[in-house]
């Protein structure tokens, strides 16, 4: 039972940052990017490399604008990303109770 | 046994994450035992200082001013409220800030402006509609337009932040509409939803998340 349900856990979210961010992602629509380093405490460098490989896995999308002259980016979990995430916490769940 | 230990600590911040990017929770319970006093404060300075009146009942107290007085009346009786408004506010700023600092927690985040927005809409149109009041002579119902518009503020606020604000914001709709049922004694409705509630919900606030 246990076993199985190890074997369910995502490689993907193994790191401590890649669940932070999954996590701030999840309950909301969107999130700018100096908002996740100060929730996270984490370095610009480290997030950055962290979103990126999220994001080449398509779990989440970043938007880039402009508020007035300064650029924003912000990223959004994707239906994938969200759903792959849930099947992670339930499977955490899943190993606790075990 | 220590690969659990790892697992349960994994949940654990990830509830942690969700619920401080996605709730405010630098709210203090002092905020609201200071809008509380703050707001009885306020209608005692009405009733003893304004009205002079020794009456609950505004109607019985209105019939016995002059057409001047009662316009002069009225003009203190705003200014009155709006002091106690500044001031209410003014102090729930003052101590989130204070909280927010305490516990290392940023202030000005995506999910405090969220929470601002969703309180504010219905907050400035609740202002204008009693302006319109003012104006329309409807002034026996604005002090239930004040507790309703408060009230509904909150409940939208209360999505991103403790859930005591959404039941202290449908204690306060429903207050206000007590009021507008007996619209000669206003005032202490008043005195129940901006003072008592207040201080309930401050109180339990302050015990709860100390």
């Amino acid at each position: 039972m246990m076993k199985e349900a190890i074997s369910r856990l995502n490689k993907l979210f193994e790191n401590r940052v890649r669940l932070g961010i999954m996590s701030v992602l999840i309950v909301n629509e969107s999130y700018d990017f100096i908002s996740l380093k100060e929730t996270l405490g984490v370095t610009d460098g480290n997030l950055a490399s962290h979103l990126k490989a999220l994001e080449e896995n398509a779990l989440i999308t970043v938007n880039k604008q402009f508020i007035g002259r300064r650029p924003n980016t912000s990223y959004s979990i994707t239906e994938t990303g969200a759903s792959l995430f849930r099947d992670h916490i339930k499977a955490l769940e899943d190993i606790i109770k075990a | 046994m220590e690969k659990k230990i790892d697992y349960s600590d994994d949940i654990k911040t990830i509830k942690k994450i969700m619920e401080e990017s996605s709730r405010f929770l630098s709210l203090s319970g002092l905020s609201g035992i200071f809008a509380g006093v703050t707001a009885i404060a306020g209608a005692c300075v009405a009733q003893y200082g304004i009205l002079k009146s020794r009456t609950f009942f505004i109607n019985d107290m209105v019939s016995t001013l002059s057409d001047k007085e009662f316009s002069s009346v009225k003009i203190q009786i705003v200014a009155d409220a709006l002091i106690v408004l500044s001031i209410a506010l003014a102090g729930s700023f003052y101590f989130s800030f204070r909280k927010a600092r305490e516990s290392g927690q940023k202030i000005w985040t995506p999910v405090s402006k969220r929470l601002l927005l969703n309180l504010f809409i219905p907050l400035i149109a609740g202002s204008i509609f009693i302006i319109v009041l003012y104006f329309q002579n409807q002034w026996q119902l604005i002090v239930p337009a004040m507790l309703i518009f408060y009230g509904l503020a909150l409940i939208n606020a209360g999505k991103f932040t403790y859930s005591e604000v959404f039941y202290l914001g449908l204690a306060e709709l429903i207050t206000g509409f007590a009021s507008a049922f007996f619209p000669t004694i206003t005032l202490l409705f008043w005195l129940i939803g901006f003072g008592a509630l207040h201080i309930c919900y401050g109180l339990i606030m302050y015990r709860k998340y100390k």
